[in-house]
């Protein structure tokens, strides 16, 4: 039964994660995905979560569940920007021996300055590690978001982030559909690994590659999280049958585009707040739209050209940025329209970093920018 | 004595290790006694690099390996999805170095220690970080040369004494603690059987000589492994729940040189002095252990 419930995304978080019914969860509390972790030990503690390892650090978090998804088990943690960092080897390390072990991320800035405030810095730091990565607009999304990031996982043995904006989203309170075990049980079968750590059965994990095998491990993984994208859309559009909700395709989803000749292009809960100020502005009877990013790794490059197709002009907005070149996502999309012919003028809009706010009056202005085309890392 | 099954060893002949390594000795005592129903866990170090290189593996126990210093957490996670699992009776081991367990991996051994979490974590000290070149660890004894304790006119070797591990492992009042050292096949072999018997987190620290990183002759581990305990430099203990006990004691120590006269690569440049401040701080131990023994007493 499906239960509607007002609450906190985080708490929202940890119930989803629960109705996933892990095998293990270990978990370290940071701002801003603590409730994550302070609600999986709930439900510890009231018997429902079978169980939780309050570890020491966040290197042993992602370690231990490491050790329980090579064990065979379904294993979940969570964090956020300076345990996402301290993660670092780790994180490589899950990809790299292919275990589909699912976090999320409550998304926040990285020291220095210390700031416990929003932006993407800490996951997209952990772009090339290998796991995949969704970013999501909205709690409900989230709920929905995880049972399929562990399906994703399990059938791509492939790791996956899921990224929610620390307080836009953790700490937002919201009614939400919070699916029980049984429901999910139908969608997510249980875990049955094809290689794991059995005495019945010895096999050796996590060996040393000389250069001989090393660069075939990673070309395997590239190969494969390319592969991951259509197992993502089909697990999108599954679960979107069974909830009746849906998010885009799974990899983007378009708003107002049809008709649109100039786009935002950006990722997670500020989208809400572009798609409302689009609303706004089309009564002025501008042709504005905005395209999500849900599915940032594997990056849809050949869905976000044709997404392009016949704009005038776009821009990407991202609370990001690789130091010394130019926005991560921006570099994305770039590279999408290499091959696109009349390809659209792109721009890059930097902001919103450790939870500086995003006005009306900032997306009003960065669509009067990229009329103009053009602009390289412009920031708010 | 132990009757080595000759061609049928869990840790498998064909492994890269150097001839008389102290460190595959210990292995392959140590799942001699541990049996068929273990998964190991290990840190990076030698052991790792001489056992799996893919596609090879001398194990035939399940084996992972992760990281340099989550020994300990990983298999904090494959302890705990086993008995989720209902796998109530594989038993989980971490083999590390002491880089691993008394350095980097120091932390995430502490927090698998104070959740008492059903594992016997094993360390194989040899005194340095061999893997990479000799390098000091927190293990190194006082006054050794390595790459990075280098012997030159303002400094000498080591500076500092080796950590006391084991109190602060045994200070984490977990069921069993204990050091042993690999001249002594049979107590490492009984440490690690006694260890498995109880529930909750285990710690046992072999002493395990390096033979290139020594400089000793591949014939002489075992010998320089029983010497170490015959001068009193490396204590037998067992620690349960605290309770303290020498398991092995010299009836006469020998003095600390003869130790250090097996090692010239290591001591060489030692000064009577230095060997004398060593040989008194070894004295002062024993007394402190006799005292200690005093407070055990039934």
């Amino acid at each position: 039964m499906v239960v509607k419930k007002t609450t906190e995304g985080s708490t929202a978080a940890a119930e989803a994660v629960c109705a996933c019914d892990p095998d293990v969860v270990a978990c370290y509390p940071i701002t801003p995905s603590s409730h994550v972790a302070e609600h999986l030990a709930d439900l510890y503690a009231e018997g429902k979560l079978r169980d939780y390892i309050p570890v020491e650090q966040e290197f042993s978090s992602l370690s231990a569940i490491i050790g329980a998804s090579a064990a065979g088990g379904r294993a979940f943690t969570a964090t956020s920007s300076q345990g996402l960092a301290l993660m670092h080897e780790p994180v490589f390390a899950a990809a790299g021996m292919r275990l589909p072990v699912v976090m999320v991320i409550g998304n926040r800035s990285l020291s220095a300055p210390l700031s416990i405030w929003n932006d993407w810095q800490d996951s997209i730091s952990a772009r090339d590690s290998g796991w995949i990565q969704l970013y999501c607009e909205q709690n409900q999304e989230v709920v929905d978001t995880v049972p399929q990031a562990f399906k994703i996982a399990e059938e791509t043995m492939i790791p996956v982030m899921v990224c929610m904006d620390g307080f836009f989203l953790t700490h937002a309170v919201e009614p939400l559909e919070i699916p029980e075990k049984n429901e999910v049980n139908q969608f997510l079968p249980k875990l049955e690994m094809k290689e794991k750590l059995d005495a019945s059965n010895p096999i050796s994990m996590g060996e040393y590659a000389l250069p001989t095998h090393y660069q075939d491990f990673r070309k395997d993984l590239f190969d494969d999280m390319m592969k991951s994208a259509d197992v993502i859309k089909r697990v999108a559009a599954e679960y979107a049958k069974i909830v009746g909700r849906e998010y885009g395709d799974g990899w983007l989803e378009q708003y107002k585009c049809e008709d649109a000749e100039h786009v935002l292009i950006s990722m997670g809960s500020v989208v809400g707040n572009i798609k409302e100020a689009i609303d706004k502005l089309r009564e002025k009877g501008e042709k504005y739209g905005v395209i999500r990013i849900k599915m940032y790794r594997p990056f849809p490059k050949e869905a976000m050209r044709k997404a392009l197709e016949g704009k005038k002009t776009a821009g990407v907005f991202e609370k990001a940025i690789d130091m010394g070149a130019a926005g991560p996502v921006y570099e994305d999309v770039a590279e999408s329209l290499l091959d696109a012919e009349n390809a659209p003028k792109l721009s890059s809009f930097i902001g919103g970093m450790a939870g500086r706010d995003i006005k009306f009056e900032d997306i009003e202005s960065m669509f009067a920018k990229i009329k103009d085309g053009n602009k390289h890392v412009e920031w708010l | 004595m132990i009757e080595m099954k000759n061609g049928d060893y869990l840790f498998a002949q064909g492994h890269t290790a150097c001839a008389g390594c102290g460190m595959a000795i210990t292995v392959r005592h140590v799942l001699e006694a541990a049996g068929e129903d273990t998964i190991v866990v290990n840190a990076t170090g030698c052991l790792e690099i001489v056992s799996s290189a893919y596609p090879k593996s001398a194990w035939e126990v399940p084996y992972i390996h992760c990281l340099f210093e989550n020994a300990a957490s990983v298999a904090t996670g494959v302890v705990h999805s086993l008995r989720a699992q209902g796998n109530d009776h594989t038993k989980v081991i971490v083999l590390g170095g002491d880089g691993s367990s008394y350095d980097i991996g120091f932390g995430a051994l502490s927090g698998m220690l104070e959740r008492n979490e059903d594992v016997l974590y094993i360390c194989y000290d040899n005194e340095a970080y061999m893997n990479t070149g000799n390098q000091r660890s927190g293990a190194t004894p006082f006054g050794a040369w390595t790459t990075t304790s280098p012997v030159g006119e303002a400094h000498k070797g080591k500076e500092q004494w080796k950590k006391p591990l084991i109190d602060i492992v045994a200070a984490h009042d977990i069921p069993y603690a204990a050091t042993s050292s690999i001249a002594y096949p049979m107590d490492v072999q009984a440490k690690v059987k006694k260890a498995l018997s109880k529930k909750g987190s285990k710690v046992l620290i072999v002493y395990a000589p390096c033979v290139p990183g020594w400089g000793i002759a591949s014939d002489k581990t075992i010998e320089v492994a029983r010497l170490v305990v015959e001068t009193g430099l490396w204590k037998m203990l067992e620690i349960e729940h605290g309770k303290r006990k020498v398991t092995m004691k010299p009836s006469q120590f020998k003095p600390v040189s003869e130790y250090i006269a097996t090692q010239r690569r290591r001591f060489k440049h030692l000064t009577p002095e230095m060997t004398e401040h060593i040989q008194k701080l070894v004295d002062k131990s024993w007394e402190k252990e006799e005292k200690l023994a005093e407070c055990f007493k039934e």
